[in-house]
């Protein structure tokens, strides 16, 4: 399908989660978002990170926020899971709504949010500690009844990491590599079981094959949780995701469909981005 | 006619300057190092003599050959024990609320410059602070517990910088993984910070109890005695360590003293080696294993 | 949906009411009594500053400060008492200048060396060694100055008493050469490389860029660095009471024997000095003025590093 400026459209993504007709992109019903912003401005101090932000993340989707650096992106992620909440100077003002509840409301126990919604970092972090205890952390500090054996490698199966580390659970997780970190980072935010699954450039710091095995372990977890990854690459964002929300300077400014926006995109300084234009 | 002597010629000159210097500086650091090398020698050849068991067995002695160690041997064991029991607690805890919990205030402020005050306080005004306190307004008596608690406050400064600076060496990575998995504050301090930052606590508190077993000043302040002939019975007890006894042996005239005072610090010296040696083989231990 | 239930039931804690739970309650008890550890150093210094005042106040009751401050003899343990600090004074400063006369060039010229010309495998030989010598306790300085130095320095000099403060101001300045060439090379280190690069470029031999650019560069650290080290010789107390003596002279001969203000506090605490007696309270007051020597030496040592980071950072 040729566009506007005679360009290809990026390739169509492969298996996806069936996508809302165009015609119902526009607003669902409040019930349907797993996670929803209202008004959502946040400040470091007096500098404005992020300014009147909506959005809307719906249920058994992922939705790629793309942007040029600087834009807020990964700002509004931490949003989700009141991460900003660890930066002092950090002021928000506006709702994040999860379920429909106000996880900003006074009271609200954050770590409570965290624990429901599970995150995983631009650079892996594992533990200094063997892989079993990596992915079992999360729920011993959450004071697990069960069988913790079992948890673990539940997760990471769906981490699809199982086979190559099932063998060496008590090494330390500091000897696997870059994709293998990332993917045991993934299964131990998969161990405490979150609703949401939030992801910063996941991806960014992997070679090819690497990130390939990421974004179809994405497309996988999707099926069952909302899952929101932030990224720089458009053609992440394209191959990877349902919805795209783009942002610029702390607004969204465009958000829908990933087909429509990267075919179709109604804001000129949308098209100007995905188009290289610019960032 | 030129103005300047020809470069060439300077030049030589200045070669030669810095030829000569390095010369120099070779010295200087020589002079250094051969006076440590002169000290070993000496308390070696003088001591290693008085190296006998009666050295360990026997109590003080008016006579040098009889002269022993048992009685400052086991006060400076029990009062190190005790320092350390005070004092590592106490200095995790203060460095972890500083370095992991407080908020950028003038309070965290004020009490970081104190810190960094009292570390450079000379050891005999702790032990006047000791004595006043803990002598006489807490009546505790020139004993263990009192020599122990301001020991404690002697090295507590130590213990806390070198503890603040392990905490801080961990990157913000790992606080961040623990929290996004619903962690507390209190959680992520315990199951991991302090796990990573134990070989530099560790390595610290050696340092720091290095330096208190070799302490004398403020301990002969508060009031422990020079020349006990007997075990201390009990925390209230009247003490001697073994700094105090050496000085004790060469503050008198008779040279067999001097052989013993110098055998007494080859002890001393022994177990400072031993102590800074573990502490380097944990370092060591703890640094291969941590690659982040 | 979730599979283990039994995650979300134990690990909130009781609700006690809204926000509050037992897991926060206990979190911020915890946090207090952290707090609270933090907060025995502020109680240890005003400790000290209390235990100084009261008993330099009470000593000042009944010696009048001016005596305290011009009368040329010490001698409150003697039966005609003269209370002035002047012997222990000068003693002090004296054997500190002598021993920073040793440590200052022989520290700066090790920190240079180490800095600026020695090889990475001579650095990690020569610098444990120095740390060697910093971790060596101070009585076996005393020994070492009272033992081996004193004699020596008596067959040159044969007038020299066996107690003399210049014994002591040298091994002093041995024990503290350690301290200078560790900070000094600290702060030379901190001189950034484009600086000695310019230098080299412009043709100058190591010598020359390491005196007359990186040293000159450095130089409020160095100067901090040598100011923490005569605070650390003015505090010193066992090297002095070995071998400098413990007769108050007033005296600026370092072949004689002469005693400082930490000797003087040590031979006090050795004796039977009844407590509450003039002679007690003569410690605190002596102890006050060490006090304030060593605090005020390390505010500027501080203040300077700070610009010097400044600078630099």
């Amino acid at each position: 399908m040729v566009t506007k400026k005679g360009r290809e459209a990026p390739p169509a993504p492969a298996q996806r989660v069936t996508l809302p007709e165009p015609a119902q992109a526009a607003a669902p019903p409040r019930a349907d978002f797993a996670l929803e912003t209202v008004d959502l401005s946040v400040h470091y101090g007096p500098r404005p990170a992020i300014q009147h932000v909506e959005i809307g993340i719906r249920h058994r989707t992922v939705t790629a926020i793309i942007g040029p650096s600087g834009c807020g992106k990964s700002t509004l992620l931490r949003c989700f899971n009141r991460m900003n909440d660890l930066i002092p100077t950090c002021r928000i003002e506006g709702k994040v709504l999860f379920h429909g509840q106000n996880i900003y409301y006074p009271g609200v126990d954050a770590t409570e949010i965290r624990y429901r919604i599970g995150m995983v970092f631009q650079k892996a972090n594992p533990f200094p500690k063997p892989i079993y205890d990596n992915v079992a952390f999360g729920p011993r500090i959450n004071g697990l009844h069960g069988n913790l054996d079992e948890l673990v490698e539940r997760s990471l199966r769906r981490a699809a990491l199982w086979d190559e580390v099932k063998d060496r659970l008590k090494h330390s997780a500091f000897a696997l590599s870059g994709g293998q970190q990332q993917r045991l980072c993934i299964a131990r935010a998969l161990a405490i079981e979150p609703e949401v699954l939030l992801m910063d450039e996941p991806a960014s710091a992997l070679d090819p094959t690497a990130t390939a095995r990421i974004e179809d372990l994405i497309r996988e977890l999707a099926g069952e949780i909302p899952i929101v990854i932030v990224t720089h690459n458009m053609q992440q964002a394209a191959r990877a995701s349902d919805m795209t929300a783009f942002m610029l300077a702390g607004s969204l400014i465009e958000y829908s469909s990933t087909n429509d926006l990267f075919t179709n995109p109604k804001e000129e300084r949308t098209e100007a981005y995905i188009t290289g234009r610019f960032g | 006619m030129s103005a300047t002597a020809s470069p060439k010629r300077h030049a030589l000159l200045r070669k030669r300057k810095d030829i000569a210097f390095q010369v120099v500086a070779v010295v200087a650091t020589s002079i250094a190092i051969a006076m440590l090398v002169l000290l070993l020698v000496d308390v070696a050849r003088r001591g290693f003599g008085g190296l006998d068991l009666s050295l360990f067995t026997n109590y003080p002695s008016r006579f040098p050959d009889q002269a022993g160690l048992k009685s400052a041997l086991v006060g400076s064991v029990f009062v190190i024990g005790l320092t350390a029991a005070f004092a590592l607690p106490l200095g995790v805890a203060a460095a972890v609320y500083l370095e992991e919990i407080a908020p950028n205030s003038w309070l965290k402020a004020i009490i970081q410059t104190n810190i960094s005050n009292l570390a450079g306080v000379p050891s005999i005004v702790y032990g006047l602070l000791g004595l006043e306190v803990f002598v006489r307004a807490m009546q505790l008596d020139r004993s263990i517990i009192t020599g122990a608690l301001t020991l404690t406050l002697l090295i507590l400064p130590i213990i806390i910088i070198a503890t603040q600076e392990g905490l801080r060496a961990i990157p913000s990575s790992f606080r961040e993984a623990s929290y996004a998995l619903g962690g507390t504050k209190l959680q992520t301090i315990g199951a991991v910070v302090l796990p990573m930052a134990l070989p530099s606590m560790l390595t610290g508190t050696i340092l720091a109890l290095s330096r208190a077993i070799g302490e004398t000043a403020p301990l002969i302040t508060i009031g422990a005695l020079t020349f006990i002939a007997f075990l201390p019975d009990g925390l209230r007890a009247p003490f001697t360590v073994l700094p105090i006894q050496i000085f004790n042996w060469i503050s008198r005239p008779q040279a067999g003293f001097h052989e013993r005072a110098a055998a007494g610090i080859l002890v001393l010296l022994a177990v400072l080696l031993l102590m800074n040696a573990a502490a380097i083989i944990l370092r060591n231990r703890y640094q291969r294993r941590a690659q982040w | 949906m979730r599979q283990s239930a039994a995650l979300s039931a134990r690990r909130r804690g009781r609700q006690l009411w809204f926000g509050l739970n037992t897991r926060s309650v206990a979190e911020g008890a915890v946090q207090n009594l952290l707090l609270l550890a933090s907060l025995v150093s502020i109680v240890t210094t005003v400790g000290i500053v209390a235990v100084l005042i009261f008993e330099t106040v009470e000593f000042f009751q009944e010696v009048s400060i001016l005596e305290f401050l011009t009368d040329r003899q010490w001698t409150p343990l003697f039966t005609q008492q003269h209370f002035g600090i002047a012997p222990l004074f000068t003693a002090t400063v004296l054997i500190a200048v002598g021993a920073m006369t040793v440590a200052l060039p022989i520290g700066l010229v090790t920190a240079i060396y180490l800095s600026e010309y020695a090889p990475d495998r001579l650095r990690s030989i020569v610098k444990p060694i120095l740390e060697v010598l910093a971790g060596i306790p101070t009585i076996v300085y005393g020994y070492f100055a009272l033992l081996f130095i004193t004699p020596i320095l008596r067959a040159i000099f044969p007038q020299m008493q066996t107690f003399n403060a210049a014994s002591a101001a040298i091994v002093m300045g041995i024990m503290i050469v350690p301290y200078i060439s560790s900070l000094s090379e600290e702060a030379m280190g901190a001189v950034p490389r484009s600086l000695r690069e310019a230098a080299y470029a412009l043709g100058s031999t190591k010598m020359e860029v390491a005196t007359r650019v990186v040293v000159p560069a450095a130089a409020s650290g160095i100067v901090a660095a040598f100011i923490l080290g005569v605070s650390r010789a003015i505090g010193e107390t066992m090297i002095v009471a070995i071998a400098a003596g413990q007769q108050a002279r007033l005296s600026f001969n370092p072949l004689q024997g002469m005693e400082t203000m930490t000797a003087y506090i040590v031979q006090v605490s050795l004796g039977d000095t009844p407590t509450g007696t003039i002679e007690f309270k003569t410690i605190f007051a002596v102890g006050m003025a060490l006090f304030l020597m060593t605090f005020l030496l390390n505010m500027a040592s501080r203040w300077l590093l700070r610009r010097f980071r400044e600078v630099y950072q």
